[in-house]
């Protein structure tokens, strides 16, 4: 078993993205995390998804991807080198004298505080999903107010595309 | 200058222009436009079922009789949940549909309109694709669309569901027929890999212990005559799957029966012992391979499918090959007669004679002859009901079955010519497919013998359209192997729940079938005895009733159970052999 980050092509078209859902529920494969976004070709929308699985059940995965007919093509960004980012805003509560300790956590991370309020501190951290998890873990669990985290995007790199 | 027609109009046109001869259907509200655009015109014929459940088996049975798309039209809301038993039926068995669903208005949609349901939703895990139509100029290039999905590939049913404003007979767009469709999302393989072509070639030159089993892609894909050629190049034993059935003729030496979970005695030990094994068309299913863990331990395997999500999905295939049938065959068969012209003395031919020889044993030993014991007093057992049916038909009947132990004789004791002659659920497993598939069957061919093998449970799971039958004057013949009870179920009850026949009995309250028949118009026998069996069927056949519907219903020895049947956990060739022996007890381990 292990995390594996699917790119996939769509045609953006409606009922596409229930189609890659509904695939994975019908059969009982697992989405840890998902995103979608039209490209800079409106009429395709790019998925990144995050799942686990045995090599076995990952090509399993990718063929009954490529099946659906709205799928015009699927990478698994894991067979080469890729970029992986994940985005996170994390409210935080900051009074008295753990204010500044909140500061300081998150310089560490390179956080951004992109709201403050007289008790609160909003921080955006941009990064692979492990530092995410280990900046919510540098925190007093009893100070995070609200977590949101984008799910993965990712990119092959080098020469390598996907494009239809 | 392109003609401008309503939604409506359009639709309709489309169907004519894609060379549609029948439209299965049932009208409702969100259909009623398409309704009078049918009425208006004469070249599609649009029949009348009594149950929407019925039209989409009656679309499937016309589909695999003649390998062109059935086409079904049923309102929305119920209309359209009653379809979808058949078009997940068609979805297991990968033949090509096109339904098309009347909807709420688009203005309607998500209010919990007057039999609203979301179609596109409710049937997207059975179809192969789905269309929701937003304008009714896309109408023309979306069932263009449909037809090129549902027939190419590995076929399968497409929903078109079409708003009642779409339809608007006050509405209307130009109408052009797109010729050709190219999708840059949907590309399905033809030719397969010439390397692995090559390396499979190889394999089976070389194999000492061959075995070919083809499945339903062989069917579809009109491959029987080039999988025939292939195989006796080889002169390898050839086995079916329920679904593959015909594509190698039943009356072949080569042939050794159906395998799987009531395969043959000799087609799963010669599985099990296989060193090459070719599967063509096939996807080992669970009630083919038993056990995958256990699942032919020596074999190196070839796979072949139109489908890569079909490879390796259950069993690892050694040389894996992604192609249309016929064309990998035909191929093959050219690659295979090279590889044994380099081996002149070609060892692998003396061990083919062992190989023979060892399964020639196997059929003596536990062979369909030996499992079967006729009963002296005179009660039917339900595999003579298929002899008789064979020999009245002189093997030449379309033959369709509903679901249970009739289903699997059927199967076993009938011996198929070619493909397309055997229609059933194989994998839905969808009671009640049997009469309304052999009414599309008879659509198709209106002078051919279409013979229903049914169970008196099946049968009055689709019963009403014996109005149908009447309706349209189809002559199918009603084969009911009538054990008075669900048969399969209660087998399963008395080998694995200590004979608790739980709700799998109902002999105090069937309906007399003759009379029933003849309720509808039709004609009925009853038949209990083995001394009249022949001359019913023989008469049930004659010219004389050829136009009639004739029920024959046999009455038959409700204990017979099905044999051979796979032990559950075990590998292929660990089986019930009858009430008493398995074959961990036979000699051949």
């Amino acid at each position: 078993m292990s995390r594996r980050v699917l790119a996939v092509l769509l045609e953006n078209e409606p009922g596409a993205l229930s189609r890659v859902v509904g695939l994975f529920a019908q059969r009982n494969y697992n989405i840890e995390t998902l995103t979608v976004a039209p490209t800079e070709d409106p009429t395709l929308s790019r998925v990144t998804l995050s799942t686990d699985g045995s090599d076995q059940k990952i090509e399993q995965i990718t063929k009954h991807l490529n099946r659906l007919v709205d799928v015009v093509k699927v990478l698994d960004l894991h067979e080469a080198a890729c970029v992986e980012r994940e985005l996170m805003f994390v409210k935080i509560s900051a009074q008295g004298a753990d204010r500044a300790e909140v500061k300081r956590t998150c310089d560490i991370f390179r956080g951004q505080i992109v709201d403050v309020t007289a008790t609160a501190y909003t921080v955006q951290l941009t990064g692979e999903s492990g530092k995410l998890d280990a900046f919510i873990r540098a925190l007093d669990r009893s100070a995070i107010i609200e977590v949101v985290r984008s799910g993965v995007s990712g990119i092959s790199r080098g020469e390598k595309v996907l494009s239809a | 200058m392109s003609e401008t027609l309503s939604g409506a109009d359009m639709l309709v046109r489309a169907l004519q222009d894609e060379g549609v001869e029948y439209l299965f259907g049932y009208p409702g509200g969100a259909a009623l436009h398409i309704y009078d655009a049918i009425f208006k015109q004469q070249k599609v014929e649009h029949i009348l079922v009594r149950h929407e459940q019925a039209a989409t088996h009656m679309a499937d049975g016309y589909a695999r009789a003649t390998g062109k798309p059935g086409v079904v039209l049923v309102t929305s809301g119920p209309g359209a949940t009653n379809a979808i038993t058949g078009i997940a039926t068609a979805y297991m068995d990968s033949t090509p549909l096109v339904v098309i669903s009347g909807q709420v208005p688009t203005s309607q949609i998500g209010t919990d309109a007057f039999q609203e349901t979301d179609m596109v939703g409710v049937s997207r895990p059975v179809v192969k694709h789905s269309f929701l139509v937003r304008d009714c100029a896309e109408i023309p290039r979306t069932i263009k669309t449909a037809f090129h999905i549902a027939t190419t590939g590995r076929p399968g049913p497409v929903v078109i569901d079409v708003p009642k404003d779409i339809t608007d007979p006050a509405i209307t767009a130009p109408y052009d027929y797109p010729e050709a469709i190219s999708l840059r999302s949907y590309k399905p393989a033809k030719r397969g890999n010439g390397r692995q072509l090559r390396k499979a070639a190889r394999a089976l030159a070389e194999a000492e212990r061959p075995i070919i089993y083809s499945g339903g892609g062989v069917v579809q894909g009109d491959a029987g005559p080039a999988l025939t050629r292939l195989a006796h190049r080889l002169g390898a034993p050839v086995t079916n799957t329920l679904m593959g059935l015909g594509a190698f003729p039943g009356d072949d030496p080569q042939f050794i029966g159906m395998l799987g979970m009531h395969g043959t005695y000799e087609a799963n030990m010669a599985m099990h012992h296989a060193d090459v094994i070719f599967a063509v068309g096939a996807r080992f299913d669970d009630r083919v391979t038993n056990n995958p863990d256990k699942f032919c331990p020596n074999a190196r395997i070839i796979h072949v499918d139109v489908d890569p999500a079909s490879i390796s999905k259950i069993i690892n295939a050694d040389i894996p090959i992604v192609g249309d049938a016929r064309s990998v065959l035909e191929e093959l068969d050219a690659l295979v007669e090279a590889e044994l012209g380099k081996r002149p003395e070609r060892p692998a031919a003396a061990a083919g004679k062992a190989w023979w020889g060892q399964i020639g044993e196997w059929r003596d030993a536990y062979g369909l002859d030996h499992v079967m014991k006729p009963r002296e007093d005179g009660v039917i057992l339900p595999q003579q009901v298929i002899q008789s049916l064979y020999r009245a038909t002189g093997g030449e009947a379309y033959v369709t079955s509903d679901v249970g132990q009739h289903q699997m004789f059927a199967a076993q004791y009938y011996k198929f010519p070619e493909g397309r002659r055997w229609i059933n659920s194989g994998g839905l497993g969808t009671m009640g497919f049997g009469l309304p598939a052999a009414m599309g069957v008879q659509f198709a061919y209106p002078k051919a013998t279409v013979a229903c093998v049914t169970g008196e449970g099946s049968f009055m799971m689709n019963m009403q359209e014996l109005s149908t039958c009447l309706q349209y004057g189809l002559p199918i013949k009603i084969i009911c192997v009538n054990n008075q009870a669900l048969g399969m179920v209660k087998q399963w009850q008395d080998m694995q729940y200590s004979g608790r026949h739980s709700q799998s009995t109902y002999s105090d309250s069937l309906p007399d079938f003759k009379t029933l028949a003849e309720a509808f118009g039709h004609l009925g026998f009853r038949i209990d005895h083995t001394s009249d069996l022949d001359a019913a069927m023989d008469e049930a056949f004659s010219a004389k009733l050829k136009d009639k519907v004739v029920f024959v219903d046999v009455w038959v020895d409700p204990d017979e159970h099905v044999y051979p049947m796979a032990i559950k956990g075990g590998s292929m060739r660990d089986m019930y052999l009858n009430k008493i022996t398995t074959s961990q007890q036979g000699d051949y381990m």
